[in-house]
């Protein structure tokens, strides 16, 4: 299976993620913004980071990148990509996905572990996944997720909301929500749902001595869908 | 000539920092507001002469990058 991580001038998870996507199996290229096209892919990430030091909005200078004309037409064709924190940003300012991400509710930056629910499993990403909460970390400024009222009926009526903010017992409450974010609200599909955004980084949860397994659970049922 | 755009945050949404500058004015002695929100201010140099052209190119920006239309409004204003 291949993917490709796309590095953006301040993206600083990139290599991460080419670790994780390397060890459960992917056959990864680093592809450089500036490129036209992206080579053959089975996923693309935009991995998190602060592209172009968050300048103007989280995401929007990366949003113009030269590669975004073809991670566009790749969304378009159903292409898998998976956009994490500010690889959401870019994602959200591309129009791939609805809304946006404001900054956090109470302007701190936030890096700790939280559990995420999962909503919705028709989908590439988590069908077959037989845990529903999972435990990965975020770390963000600006998460905090927001949308129309318009938007967002459409992205109930849809079934695009990914994944919300949650206990270990997979409750969904407003004590449990790190960021102000709309009803819990981690991450969300396009209405295709083969486009992800989230906050949350599973590349961080590969390894059990330095985090947890929750990322490698994700990432070895992600490559069992794909294939 | 100059064209300024002034983006501000739509009504309805939540706007952090300006609350905590409400609040620090509000410690300063400053008593007498009732809101304030946070913006941003562009100054574009646009190599047009006429006016209605050179708005309606920085209009165009706005609604491409400067704005994010799902949580702000913009202005534009002609400068010089």
């Amino acid at each position: 299976m291949k993917s490709s991580v796309i590095t953006f001038p301040g993206s600083n998870c990139d290599r991460d993620m080419d670790v994780a996507l390397k060890k459960f199996g992917f056959n990864n290229k680093m592809v450089w913004h500036n490129d036209n096209e992206l080579p053959k892919s089975d996923l693309v990430v935009l991995p998190g980071g602060f592209s172009y030091g968050d300048y103007l909005r989280c995401g929007s200078m990366a949003s113009k990148s030269r590669i975004m004309q073809s991670v566009i037409n790749f969304a378009k064709s159903g292409g898998l990509i998976m956009g994490i924190c500010n690889g959401f940003q870019i994602l959200v300012e591309t129009g791939l996905v609805p809304g946006v991400l404001l900054r956090n509710k109470y302007l701190e930056f936030i890096c700790k572990n939280v559990f995420v629910k999962l909503d919705n499993k028709e989908n590439a990403y988590f069908k077959n996944l037989n845990k529903d909460v999972l435990e990965f970390h975020i770390a963000h400024n600006e998460g905090n997720y927001f949308c129309t009222k318009d938007q967002l009926k459409e992205i109930m009526d849809n079934n695009q909301i990914a994944i919300y903010y949650c206990n270990s017992e997979g409750k969904i409450e407003d004590q449990y929500n790190p960021n102000g974010s709309i009803k819990n609200i981690a991450g969300i599909f396009n209405k295709e749902k083969n486009v992800l955004g989230m906050m949350p980084h599973p590349e961080r949860m590969i390894d059990q001595s330095l985090s947890g397994e929750d990322g490698s659970i994700f990432f070895k049922n992600l490559i069992n869908n794909i294939k | 000539m100059k064209v300024s755009a002034i983006i501000t945050l739509k009504k309805d949404v939540l706007d952090p920092q300006g609350k905590v500058i409400h609040q620090a004015l509000d410690g300063m002695g400053f008593e007498n507001i009732s809101e304030v929100r946070q913006g941003k201010y562009f100054e574009i140099d646009v190599n047009e002469n006429d006016p209605k052209k050179a708005k309606a190119v920085v209009e165009d920006m706005c609604k491409k990058l400067l704005a994010n239309l799902v949580i702000e409004n913009f202005k534009i204003i002609e400068t010089q």
